[in-house]
């Protein structure tokens, strides 16, 4: 009888409650609209103003017992589930338990004005309703602050619950991240290299976090491939790299050749002109084509002055993007620094 | 003559490193801690160029900009963070700030910017330069489009790459055969598209970006 599979009760506790509440409401209102009828057929004569309003109260009866009873508390909140999501379900769940057991109330109420009024018992009572009624409504006024103040008061304690458990987060995760760092800069104070490697590395770190993004290495784009690669080698040489990257896709097989000659390429910058400044990578992916751009402000070279046996460039670089389709082209003279571009057209022909 | 410079940081560290660097290439005319103590130090002592930092109590860098364009619209800033959030950079362009730079800048690359703030031009590092390509990537429909405010010419996106690509106007200008006036002319025609300009992505894009990150 109960279709509802497995994964659903897990992921939709709420829904799945909500649903059962209604069927036993409705199941018990009908199995004392049988009881009743049954008795009717056996000749114990119940006229129609007693049957339909012992059925609406049933209805409301099991409703209310469902929700305030024992058995419909609300279930614990599930731990992987972020503070502000359960406060935000505790609450949805709170509106619909009153929602869900007022309508329990009024269904009994009405059935006890239905059987008032078909046994003729409400005629003359109107001044009696009027007047219960305004004394209803003044109450409801007087007492309407005080509820007022209540709710916001929890709401003020629950917010705060949050602010504090965000807070407790913060303080861990800056005691594991920030405050190691500056204790091992602290150490090593003596060998300005490290210092600069550590602080850059915390830098990366703390910004990833800041944008609430994880790590590049857990990112599959070409994006975070291309900045992985930039930091591996600024770790390694001790070299600031700066990586500007304008669009993004995501990784396929060209781009992580692409990515692996853009870390080629980035080698040599640091090895060869890591000490005249920063290595600047500019990357710009479109549908059409991938180009990334590997500066530095070394020395430069002469390009027919490379010997034959130099195989980084020629090899990892140039080989590697022809091989893929693409093409690699160094741009470079003594003075003036070097620069190599990387460019992959998407030769989907091939 | 050197610039007349006031230095607006909350960080008091930051302020003396950076009155002491750049002592030798800028005048330090005043220096505040805050927006409040900002306002009044920029009017009384009307510098070329406010150093402004974007994060500060009391509305951050916009609001000094605000406060100030109020009574002395002519006044220059240059945007100095540590953050490189794509929001915060489009932020205080828009507000009016005419260059952003970040604290990693070399105090040499940093006399450099505050001079060319002086002269009126507009400093883009390359990641703002990556920012304005983003933004501007992407085709707006044909009757949603304003040429004049909402596309970036072949040519701005030709200086913006190669600012992206770390090379300064100097080498741009060389490369490309251009003027250097001519370089930084196209540099002042992207300053005020990523000012005027109703592209939603300058105002949604940051946010986007979060969503797609």
């Amino acid at each position: 009888m109960a279709t509802v599979a497995p994964p659903a009760e897990r992921t939709r506790p709420q829904r799945r409650r909500g649903r059962g509440s209604r069927r036993i409401a409705v199941g018990v209102a009908l199995l004392v609209l049988a009881f009743l009828l049954a008795l009717r057929q056996l000749g114990l004569l119940f006229p129609d103003a007693i049957v339909w309003p012992t059925m609406l109260a049933a209805a409301g009866v099991a409703l209310i017992w469902r929700q305030w009873g024992g058995r419909g508390r609300p279930a614990p909140p599930r731990t992987t589930v972020p503070p502000a999501d359960v406060a935000g379900q505790e609450q949805r769940a709170a509106v619909r338990n009153l929602y869900r057991g007022g309508f329990g109330v009024a269904l009994i109420v009405g059935a006890g004005l239905l059987f008032l009024y078909a046994n003729g018992a409400l005629s003359g009572f109107g001044d009696v309703a009027l007047t219960a009624l305004v004394a209803i409504a003044a109450l409801g006024l007087i007492l309407a602050p005080f509820w007022w103040r209540l709710a916001n008061t929890l709401a003020a304690e629950r917010a705060e619950r949050i602010r504090s458990q965000e807070r407790a987060e913060v303080a861990a995760h800056l005691h594991d991240s920030v405050l190691q760092t500056l204790a091992l800069v602290q150490q090593r104070a003596s060998d300005p290299k490290t210092v600069a490697t550590l602080a850059r590395r915390q830098e990366r770190e703390l910004r990833d976090w800041l944008r609430g993004r994880p790590p590049t290495a857990e990112r599959d784009s070409f994006a975070a491939a291309l900045e992985a690669a930039a930091e591996a080698v600024e770790e390694a040489h001790g070299v600031r790299i700066d990586v500007v990257a304008v669009g993004d896709h995501a990784l396929d097989e060209r781009g992580k050749a692409l990515v692996a000659a853009t870390r080629e390429a980035l080698t040599n910058a640091a090895k060869f002109a890591g000490e005249a400044g920063p290595v600047s990578v500019y990357a710009e992916a479109s549908p059409q084509r991938v180009q990334v751009f590997v500066r530095d402000r070394g020395p430069g070279f002469r390009l027919d002055g490379v010997p034959p046996d130099r195989r980084g460039v020629r090899e990892s670089i140039v080989g590697r993007m022809a091989r893929h389709g693409g093409s690699a082209t160094v741009h470079t003279a003594p003075g003036q620094g070097t620069e190599v571009e990387l460019v992959l057209e998407d030769g989907r022909g091939d | 003559m050197n610039p007349s410079v006031v230095i607006v940081d909350d960080h008091e560290l930051f302020r003396a490193g950076v009155r002491s660097e750049l002592a030798e290439h800028v005048e330090v005319v005043g220096d505040a801690a805050g927006v409040e103590t900002a306002v009044p130090a920029i009017l009384a002592a009307e510098p070329d160029v406010v150093l402004l930092d974007v994060h500060m109590p009391g509305g951050g860098g916009v609001e000094v900009i605000r406060q100030v364009a109020k009574v002395r619209p002519e006044q220059r800033f240059l945007a100095l963070s540590v953050s490189d959030a794509p929001d915060d950079v489009i932020a205080v362009i828009r507000a009016g700030a005419r260059g952003y730079v970040t604290k990693s800048i070399s105090s040499a690359e940093l006399a450099d910017a505050v001079r060319r703030v002086a002269d009126g031009d507009a400093v883009f590092s390359p990641r703002l330069a990556g920012f304005v390509l983003d933004a501007f990537a992407g085709s707006l429909p044909a009757t949603q489009v304003d040429p004049e405010l909402d596309q970036l010419t072949a040519r701005e996106r030709e200086v913006l790459q190669h600012i992206a690509r770390g090379y300064m106007y100097k080498e741009i200008a060389l490369r490309l055969g251009i003027s250097a006036k001519t370089v930084e002319a196209h540099v002042s025609a992207v300053l005020r598209k990523l000012q005027l300009s109703n592209r939603h992505e300058l105002s949604r894009w940051a946010v986007q970006r979060r969503l797609v990150d």
